[in-house]
C-alpha cells in the first residue's frame, strides 16, 4: 500500500496535499498497489470525500481530541500506530511546513531514511527512485531507498493535481491512543501574518523585487500587480528583506525559500547566485532591470531593460485590460 | 542552564557547485566552507539564553577534521566549550545517520542538558531532517523553523514560521529548537574571541568512542546520480519605451507563458 498524509489547515485540505495524493496515486498504479489517505486530527468528517476524488482508494482519519491543534509528537505517535498496523509500503507527505516538521520525526520513529523536498518521483524495476535539489537547485540528486517503508516529502507547486473523479471508497475512523505526555510540543495558537497574504511556496505566480524598488512604500506597486493576477504572491531579494523593506517569509534564494511558480517576475533584483539558486526552477521567468548586463537576463525567458518605475505602471494596465477579457 | 548547539561544516553560499560525476560527489577543492548560516543563528540564540539565566553553552559538530575550523567560529562568538565527532564519511545526505550519531552522544556522553539548538536546515543538503530526527530519538519536544524564543526556567515559548502564518508553542525542557532566519542578528566574532577560540583544545570523539558501527550507521538512502540542473537559456530581451514594453511583456504572458 501506497499511504499519503494529507494535511488539513482550518477545515481545508492543503493543495500541496492533494498534489502528493495525486502523484502518489500514479505511481501506485505503476506498481500495482493500493492508494490509502490518512487525516490526522479531530472534528475532520466530512473531508474523506475529497481524498477519494483525488484518488484514494481508503481513507483513514486518526482522531482524538488532543490532536485538534498540530503537535509533531502526538502526530508522529498516531502515524506511527497506523503505519505499525497497515504497514505501508511507500509513506508520503507534502513538503509543507508541517510535512518538514512530521516527516523526520515520523521517520526517525520507524528507524528509516527519508528523501525530503523531491521534485521528481519515478518506478524504476519495480522500485521509487527520486530526484531532489541540493544546494538550493545548484545541483540534483538522485536516490534510491534501502529502508522500508519508503518515506519521501514532495515539494508542493511542482505535481500536477489529478483530475477530480467520483471515485469513493472506504473510510476507516480510529480512535487513537495519545496521551498527554505526547502532545508537549503542541501548538497553542496560530497567528495569521499581517493581510492574510498567500505564501511564496504556494503561489503560482510570484512577483519580486529587489534593491532597485529603492524604498517599502515601493512594494505596493507589486502587491498591486500581484493583486491582479491569479494565486500570486509579493516576493523579495535578500536585499530587500534585510534593508526591512519587506518579511524575511518573503525572501527568495539559498536562505530564503526555493520556489517553483508557473511565472517569476523579477523587479530590480540583479541576479546573485543565492538568490537565482532559490528560483532558477520557476516555469517562466521575467526580468525588469535597468542594467543590460544583469546576470538576471541570462536566465530570464522574456527580460526588459528599463526603469522599472516607468514600466509598472503602464504594465498594470495591460495586465487589467488582458485579464479582465 | 545547560545549552548544546550542533554545527555543520558547509560550502559557503557564493559557491559554484561543481560534481564528480564519475563518483557522484560535490568537488570540494576550491569550495569555501563555513558555519552553516542557520546554524550561526543558533549559535547566537544560545548566547543570548546564557547571558539571560547564565549556564554554559557547548557546541558540537560532525564531520572531518576541517569541522574545527567551524567550530572555532562559534567559540569565537562566545561559546564556552567545543567538541569534534570525527567522522570521515563522505557526504551521505542522510540527514537520520547524524541524528544517530548525535542521540547516542547525547545517550552516552553529555546526557545533562537543558537546550538543544540547530539550524532549521543546513545550507547544501536543506534537508531539515536532523532536528526533528534527533527530538523523537530523545523522545523531546521539537518546535522547528523558530523566528523568537523565549526561556523561562524550564519553560519555554517559541513562535514557529509556517505558510503565511506563525504557530506559537509552548512546551517544557529540555528541548529540541530549530532556529530561522530571523531570530536574531549574530554577532560578530571579537578579538578577544578569536585570540581565546585559538587557544581552545577541542576534544575529539570517534565513532568507536560512541559504539557506533558501520553498519549501523551505512547510509539508508542510495545516491545513484548527481548533476547539475539542465541549463537555462537566455530567453528574448527587449529595450523599448516603457508603454511598448509593457505591451510586449503582457503579449508573452498571455501568448508564451500562458499564466493570463
Ligand atoms: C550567506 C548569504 C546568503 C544569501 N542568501 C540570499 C538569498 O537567499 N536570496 C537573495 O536574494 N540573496 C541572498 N544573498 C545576497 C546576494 O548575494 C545579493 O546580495 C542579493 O541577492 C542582491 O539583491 P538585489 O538583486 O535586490 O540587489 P542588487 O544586487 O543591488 O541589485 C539591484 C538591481 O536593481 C537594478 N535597478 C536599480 N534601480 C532600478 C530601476 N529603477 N529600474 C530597474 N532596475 C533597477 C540594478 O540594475 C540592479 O541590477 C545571500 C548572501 C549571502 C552572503
Ligand atoms: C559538500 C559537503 C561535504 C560534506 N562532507 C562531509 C564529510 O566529509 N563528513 C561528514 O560527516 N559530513 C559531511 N557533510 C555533512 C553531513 O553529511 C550532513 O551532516 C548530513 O547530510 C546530515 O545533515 P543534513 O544536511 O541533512 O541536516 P539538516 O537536517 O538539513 O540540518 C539541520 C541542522 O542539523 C544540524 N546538523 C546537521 N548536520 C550536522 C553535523 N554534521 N554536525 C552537527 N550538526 C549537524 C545543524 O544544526 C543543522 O543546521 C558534508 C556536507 C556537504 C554539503
Amino acid at each position: 500500500m501506497l499511504l499519503v498524509y494529507i494535511e488539513v489547515r482550518e477545515g481545508k485540505i492543503k493543495k500541496a496535499s492533494l498534489e502528493t495524493l495525486s502523484e502518489g496515486k500514479r505511481l501506485a498504479d505503476e506498481m500495482n498497489m493500493e492508494t490509502a489517505a490518512v487525516f490526522v486530527g479531530s472534528a475532520l468528517d466530512g473531508l474523506a470525500s475529497e481524498a477519494f476524488s483525488f484518488g484514494a482508494g481508503k481513507v483513514y482519519i486518526l482522531d482524538n481530541s488532543l490532536l485538534s491543534q498540530y503537535s509533531p509528537s502526538g502526530y508522529t505517535e498516531a502515524l506511527f500506530s497506523l503505519t505499525e498496523e497497515i504497514k505501508p509500503k511507500i509513506l508520503l507527505m507534502a513538503a509543507t511546513a508541517m510535512g518538514r516538521d512530521l516527516a523526520p520525526r515520523l521517520a526517525a520513529k520507524l528507524d528509516v531514511s527519508l528523501a525530503s523536498d523531491c521534485t521528481q518521483v519515478k518506478v524504476n524495476n519495480g522500485e521509487l527512485e527520486v530526484v531532489r535539489p541540493l544546494f538550493a537547485g545548484k545541483a540534483l540528486a538522485s536516490f534510491r531507498f534501502k529502508s522500508s517503508p519508503v518515506m519521501a516529502t514532495l515539494r508542493p507547486n511542482v505535481f500536477p493535481l489529478a483530475e477530480k473523479t467520483e471515485g469513493t471508497g472506504e473510510t476507516i475512523k480510529k480512535e487513537v491512543d495519545v496521551g498527554d505526555d505526547k502532545v508537549k510540543d503542541r501548538v497553542a495558537e496560530v497567528v495569521r501574518a499581517e493581510g492574510n497574504e498567500l505564501d511564496i511556496s504556494e503561489a503560482e505566480i510570484i512577483i519580486s523585487g529587489g534593491r532597485g524598488m529603492k524604498g517599502p512604500e515601493n512594494f505596493d506597486m507589486l502587491r498591486e500587480l500581484s493583486g491582479i493576477l491569479p494565486n500570486a504572491a509579493v516576493g523579495a531579494s535578500r536585499a530587500a528583506v534585510d534593508a526591512e523593506w519587506i518579511d524575511h517569509q518573503n525572501q527568495v534564494g539559498q536562505t530564503g525559500k526555493t520556489v517553483s511558480p508557473d511565472l517569476y517576475m523579477a523587479f530590480g533584483i540583479s541576479g546573485a547566485i543565492q538568490h537565482l539558486a532559490g528560483m532558477t526552477s520557476s516555469k517562466f521567468i521575467v526580468a525588469v532591470n535597468k542594467d543590460p548586463d544583469a546576470p538576471i537576463f541570462k536566465i530570464a525567458d522574456f527580460g526588459v531593460i528599463g526603469d522599472l518605475f516607468k514600466i509598472i505602471p503602464p504594465l498594470q494596465e495591460e495586465l487589467k485590460k488582458v485579464v479582465e477579457e | 542552564m545547560n545549552i548544546f548547539v550542533f554545527v555543520k561544516r558547509v560550502p559557503d553560499t557564493e559557491s559554484k557547485i561543481r560534481i564528480d560525476r564519475e563518483h557522484n560527489t560535490v568537488i570540494e577543492e576550491e569550495l569555501n566552507f563555513v558555519l552553516s548560516p542557520y546554524d550561526e543563528y543558533a549559535v547566537e540564540e544560545a548566547l543570548r539564553v546564557r547571558e539571560a539565566a547564565g549556564g554554559k553553552v557547548t557546541v558540537f559538530s560532525i564531520g572531518p577534521d576541517e569541522a574545527k575550523v567551524t567550530l572555532k567560529k562559534a567559540l569565537a562568538m562566545g561559546a564556552d566549550e567545543a567538541v569534534l565527532i570525527k567522522d570521515d564519511a563522505p557526504e551521505a545526505y542522510d540527514g537520520l545517520r547524524i541524528a544517530k550519531i548525535i542521540s547516542r552522544l547525547i545517550k552516552d556522553k553529555y546526557p545533562d542538558y537543558d537546550l538543544l539548538l540547530f539550524g532549521k536546515q543546513s545550507v547544501g543538503a536543506d534537508n531539515s531532517q536532523v532536528p526533528a530526527m534527533v527530538a523523537e530519538i530523545l523522545a523531546l519536544p521539537q518546535v522547528n523553523v523558530v523566528t523568537k524564543l523565549d526561556i523561562d526556567d524550564n519553560q519555554g515559548t517559541a513562535i514557529r514560521e509556517i505558510e503565511g502564518a506563525a504557530e506559537k508553542v509552548s512546551f517544557p525542557l529540555p528541548a529540541v529548537i530549530s532556529a530561522q532566519k530571523g531570530l536574531n542578528e549574530p554577532r560578530y566574532e571579537t578579538l578577544k574571541g578569536i585570540m581565546m577560540a585559538k587557544r581552545k583544545e577541542i576534544p575529539l570523539i570517534s565513532l568507536q568512542d560512541l559504539g557506533l558501527t558501520e553498519e549501523e550507521l551505512l547510509p539508508q538512502l542510495e545516491l545513484i546520480k548527481m548533476d547539475n540542473p539542465p541549463a537555462r537559456e537566455a530567453g528574448k530581451v527587449i529595450e523599448e519605451e516603457p508603454e511598448e514594453a509593457a505591451k510586449k511583456l503582457v503579449e508573452f504572458l498571455h501568448k508564451e507563458a500562458k499564466v493570463i
